[in-house]
């Protein structure tokens, strides 16, 4: 085994990528043509309709399948092409964000300033490395410049709130989404170009993390920390989930620039923050009284998105600054 | 492609990309027929929004109607509704010797399909105002016509009264049962029966 994680490092950057993809391309593949063959098997059964297991199963793997072949398109079309793929995602799931976000006829030009401003300057920084300023342009100047439109709109009501609210969604869907292409193009020594790793990593974690965090508390049904937000979210399913995290982040720490032990502890840090993402998604989606983002009534089209993305955008800037400062 | 084709291609992803312009048929499935589509009005992307959210085959036939004097001032707004949308033109000033209705009848007796917006103006808020009546002569005249109801939701949110940059915010249209006008009905009674089909199409919590 060591011998061949040698073997591994001794390929050129684009070799290694190029195994990372066809390992998850093929394990997708298997993935599906079991469910596939699980499906045949029912209905070969008599079974007329897919049961909600099944169909769950099937919804997954679609978006995983999508999430892949998104992360594929990012890795080919280079830093600008991730850069630019980023930046579309985090004017939709804004624009999901917003939808549910009651603003008043005041904030339109804050939103203006927000979609049509915030969102490229966000990714240019990105792309032309400037990450300095990219880590304090939301925080600082974003954050200054949305309450001075909103006043100057002349509608004092709900001022505060409305505000607040249009701040959070910037944070939560440009300033964390814009941290995952920041990772493609962070450099360290000795690891140039090869960042889609640590994105890989990073997704993998999360996904570990919020996937087991979902299991265990199906089987342990612990008493819920908090009830009223969600019925299964119980403090040994979320330290099972970083446990999870960190047994995976210390598996692939071949593919990172840091030890086996720095690596679990990044992915516990990653994975324990994208739980705690998805669970104030949560709280703000049981505030606006719907399951899923999107429209109220939306059954298809790009609605749901934010759904996918939420537990990202909040590991993404705790897992780029953990990378950046302490490793 | 034509260059006009390609215009109505932009305009339609355009709209898309800043409001998703989903089209929910609830009451019928979209179809090659020839129909009325009649919907409550606030914002001048409403015809945008519903055009976009018909499938692609649909939007050749089917028409909005422009106000003359404002739609034919320039040579582009002129291109936009003659070669892009095909809109129906309609004057404002009414004549003793005209039918204001007749460029409509016009159009349907050619075949094509209408979008209407039967409260004549935009309604800033809330409940739609009361329906003009071309809605009842068009239904007395063409009773071979299906009549669509549609709710455009959320749209006075992308882009209130008085500005001209759109905020993006997910809007839905939804199609509604068709509806026919009864032997016998009177136009006051069908006119609200109308109103009230497209009321009840709007999404529970809006």
């Amino acid at each position: 085994m060591p011998a061949l994680l040698l073997e591994l490092r001794s390929w050129t950057v684009g070799q290694q990528v190029g195994l990372l993809f066809l390992i998850l391309f093929g394990t997708l593949t298997l993935a599906s043509l079991a469910l596939m063959l699980a499906r045949l098997r029912a209905a070969a059964a008599g079974a007329a309709e897919d049961g909600p297991r099944q169909l769950g199963a099937l919804r997954d793997l679609r978006a995983l399948w999508v999430g892949a072949i998104v992360f594929w398109v990012g890795w080919v079309s280079g830093p600008v092409g991730a850069t630019t793929l980023c930046a579309v995602f985090s004017f939709l799931a804004l624009r999901e964000y917003i939808t549910l976000a009651p603003t008043r006829r005041g904030d339109h030009r804050s939103l203006i300033l927000a979609f049509f401003v915030v969102i490229p300057l966000q990714y240019l920084l990105v792309a032309n490395r400037a990450f300095d300023l990219f880590t304090v342009f939301v925080p600082v100047y974003v954050f200054l410049a949305i309450p001075v439109l909103s006043a100057l709109a002349g509608d004092p009501e709900r001022f505060l709130e409305r505000n607040a609210k249009i701040q959070w969604g910037i944070m939560v869907c440009v300033y964390g989404l814009s941290h995952a292409p920041a990772l493609l193009l962070l450099g360290f020594r000795g690891y140039e170009g090869r960042g889609a790793f640590l994105v890989f990593f990073l997704v993998v974690v999360v996904a570990v993390a919020h996937a087991t965090q979902e299991q265990a508390s199906r089987w342990l049904r612990r008493r819920p920390l908090a009830r009223q937000i969600d019925r299964s979210f119980s403090l040994r399913a979320f330290t099972i989930g970083i446990g999870a995290a960190a047994l995976a982040g210390a598996g692939l720490f071949w593919i990172t620039p840091v030890d086996p032990w720095r690596a679990a502890v990044m992915a516990a840090v990653a994975g324990g923050s994208g739980t705690l993402g998805e669970f104030v998604m949560r709280a703000l989606k049981k505030d606006a009284g719907v399951r899923h983002w999107g429209n109220r009534s939306g059954i298809t089209g790009a609605a749901g998105l934010l759904d996918r993305v939420a537990p990202l955008c909040f590991a993404a800037p705790v897992f780029f600054h953990s990378v950046r400062w302490y490793f | 492609m034509s260059l006009a084709d390609a215009m109505g291609q932009l305009l339609a992803f355009i709209a898309r990309l800043i409001t998703g312009a989903q089209g929910h048929w609830k009451g019928c499935p979209p179809k090659a027929e020839q129909r009325i589509y009649f919907a409550n009005h606030q914002s001048h992307l409403d015809w945008v929004l519903i055009w976009a959210a018909l499938p692609h085959e649909l939007r050749a036939v089917t028409r909005p109607i422009a106000a003359r004097d404002y739609w034919t001032k320039t040579r582009f707004k002129r291109w936009l509704t003659t070669e892009v949308f095909h809109a129906v033109y309609v004057s404002r000033q009414r004549t003793d010797d005209q039918d204001p209705l007749e460029p409509l009848a016009e159009a349907l007796r050619r075949g094509d399909s209408l979008v209407i917006f039967p409260e004549g103006t935009r309604s800033s808020a809330g409940e739609p105002l009361p329906f003009k009546s071309g809605l009842f002569h068009l239904a007395r005249q063409f009773p071979q016509v299906t009549l669509v109801p549609a709710w455009i939701d959320n749209v006075q949110r992308v882009m209130p009264k008085g500005e001209v940059v759109p905020v993006p915010i997910l809007c839905t249209v939804t199609f509604g049962a068709p509806l026919r006008l009864e032997p016998g009905e009177d136009k006051p009674s069908f006119l609200e029966r109308a109103r009230s089909a497209v009321v009840a199409l709007r999404p529970a919590g809006a």
